[in-house]
């Protein structure tokens, strides 16, 4: 199903002007509206020098927001990938009814306004909540604390992972795991010689697109986190603070460091998703499913 | 497309299942009904009372309006853009492909800052408009039409891909030689085939820049009943200890976003079956 276009013939395709008519608005579209603001941050980040772009980093509040949003997101990751994979295994590979609507239910955390994300957790964990009294008294703070800012990512981030692997185990099927049963493998020597390596590039795939989001969640952090500037306030939060106290080029060095991960994410979302079109085309020649259609 | 035999010999049904309900159940579904368990402290009466104050109904007309007008936006321009990058070919298209997954990537705090100071009267767009955008409506718009520009894009690039395939341009071979003209084809043809796949993605953009937060705050202005969207009206009850009022705030938007996601499952199962088909 690949490069259908360069040998499509004349009168299958629109006039030459038409086309490069075309691809030039496609083209100033998104350099208005994405390369623009991508380049306009790492400019503003440089603007006074090289010098003041490193001080902002050595700012205690800059480094305790890093070290927070990465142990947020390394946590986050770790719980959903062991549950994208539990979810694909018996979504994918076993019938039972109902299956829809689990499915649904793991697409619901994308669907929901992360500020929404964040107001459960309150409703639930903070001083008026259903569980606050008790949390009080046993001195056990979640809300306005890391418990809540790793829940919150990790609720936003729940589907990123199974989203991916689903499909992927779905288009390949269970011969090749039954196969290695029948021929005596445990159930671990299966799993960690037949399922993984299949499953290796959408599972790869997967846990770069969580862990961009979880770097960068902003609403439902923000509801949860209360904001303890050095304490509770991740990156993104970080970013916010600077720049309602004016501090222009601390916030937009802070900005430049998400954006370079954002594009090392792009980079590697593009590798990844090449190699596991490949391996799709080889797997199973099955269209619609390559990946793509859901963020 | 395999199914596993009912008495499967593969291991681990059990656990896996055990396990991603357990999951699903502690992070979604119980927070998510205590969260509608809470407003049945309302009578209905104080609900209906809370989510039409002037204020509210305000947010919400800012909220779904703005959406609305940049999920247009999108489904126009992502439509167009899915053809350009499937149909033809031009130097860095690689390069354009990966690039429309940035709002996906790039932070929405970052999206927020850098969107509002570009559009400033003295950023590089801003200076250039003869008007201004930044805390007012348009600039929301542009905001949410960043943010949802990939649903649309990456909903429609599979489809244009399957009409391109060998059998796909079999249709347009046929109705060539029928003597059909160019823009006919596209137009009878290839967009009825594209509209569930547009459809997908603007819902998917729409429900998306509903709840957005992020990059809104930022260039929104925030002024009550002009430039103040639902989520942040949800803040701001949440910080003024009203929990009620946001509690009710946020239930209205939760329905709509689960409508929003059962029109995309029912639109997504019907294109890949008949994805399948072709």
């Amino acid at each position: 199903m690949h490069s259908p276009v360069a040998d499509t013939p004349r009168h299958l395709t629109e006039p030459a002007w038409i086309r490069w008519g075309l691809i030039t608005v496609a083209c100033g579209f998104l350099i208005v509206f994405l390369l623009l603001p991508l380049t306009f941050v790492l400019v503003q980040a440089f603007r006074q020098g090289l010098h003041a772009y490193l001080q902002s980093f050595s700012d205690p509040d800059a480094t305790s927001a890093i070290r927070l949003t990465i142990i947020a997101t390394v946590i986050a990751l770790a719980l959903n990938t062991v549950f994208g994979i539990c979810a694909a295994w018996c979504i994918a590979k076993f019938s039972f009814r109902g299956k829809n609507v689990l499915i649904t239910l793991i697409d619901l955390p994308f669907a929901v306004s992360p500020v929404v994300a964040g107001l459960v957790f309150v409703l639930l964990f903070g001083a008026g909540g259903w569980f606050g009294s008790y949390l009080r008294d046993h001195n056990v703070h979640i809300i306005f604390a890391l418990p809540g800012i790793v829940l919150a990512t990790t609720f936003v981030t729940l589907p990123f992972v199974a989203r991916e692997l689903i499909p992927m185990m779905q288009a390949q099927g269970t011969d090749e795991e039954e196969a290695a049963r029948v021929l005596g493998a445990s159930a671990w020597q299966m799993f960690s010689r037949v399922t993984i390596f299949n499953i290796g590039w959408s599972l790869l795939y997967g846990i770069i697109l969580c862990s961009a989001r979880a770097l960068g969640e902003f609403g439902a952090v923000s509801v949860v986190s209360g904001h303890i500037n050095g304490k509770t306030c991740t990156l993104p939060l970080h970013i916010e603070y600077l720049y309602d106290n004016y501090q222009l080029s601390a916030a937009f060095a802070c900005a430049s460091l998400l954006c370079l991960l954002a594009l090392v994410t792009l980079v590697a979302k593009t590798l990844v998703g090449r190699r596991l079109r490949l391996s799709m085309e080889v797997a199973d020649d099955v269209p619609g499913l390559v990946p793509t259609a859901v963020p | 497309m395999a199914h596993a035999a009912r008495p499967s010999i593969l291991p681990g049904f059990g656990l896996t299942l055990g396990y991603t309900l357990t999951y699903v159940s502690l992070l979604v579904v119980i927070p998510i009904t205590a969260l509608v368990l809470r407003t049945a402290n309302l009578s209905w009466s104080e609900f209906w009372g809370i989510v039409t104050t002037a204020r509210v109904v305000a947010s919400y007309e800012l909220s779904f309006g703005t959406a609305l007008v940049a999920a247009l936006i999108n489904a126009v321009f992502g439509t167009l853009i899915a053809w350009v990058l499937v149909r033809y070919r031009f130097p860095g298209r690689t390069l354009v492909d990966a690039l429309v997954d940035l709002p996906f990537a790039l932070p929405t705090a970052v999206a927020g800052i850098a969107l509002v100071t570009l559009y400033d009267h003295q950023g590089w767009i801003g200076r250039i408009l003869p008007f201004s955008v930044v805390y007012k409506p348009a600039g929301i718009v542009i905001a949410l039409t960043f943010i949802g520009l990939p649903f649309v894009v990456r909903s429609v690039q599979p489809v244009v891909e399957s009409l391109s395939t060998r059998s796909g341009a079999e249709i347009e071979e046929a109705a060539h030689c029928l003597g059909a003209s160019r823009g006919a084809i596209l137009w009878r043809i290839i967009l009825p085939e594209l509209w569930p796949a547009i459809a997908a993605g603007f819902t998917l953009a729409f429900a998306r820049g509903v709840g957005e937060y992020g990059s809104v705050v930022f260039i929104a202005g925030n002024m009550p009943m002009k430039t103040e969207i639902a989520p942040l009206l949800i803040i701001t009850k949440l910080e003024e200890y009203d929990y009620p009022a946001a509690t009710a705030i946020a239930v209205v938007m939760l329905a709509f976003s689960f409508v929003a996601l059962l029109c995309v499952n029912a639109v997504q199962r019907f294109l890949e079956r008949r994805l399948r088909h072709a």
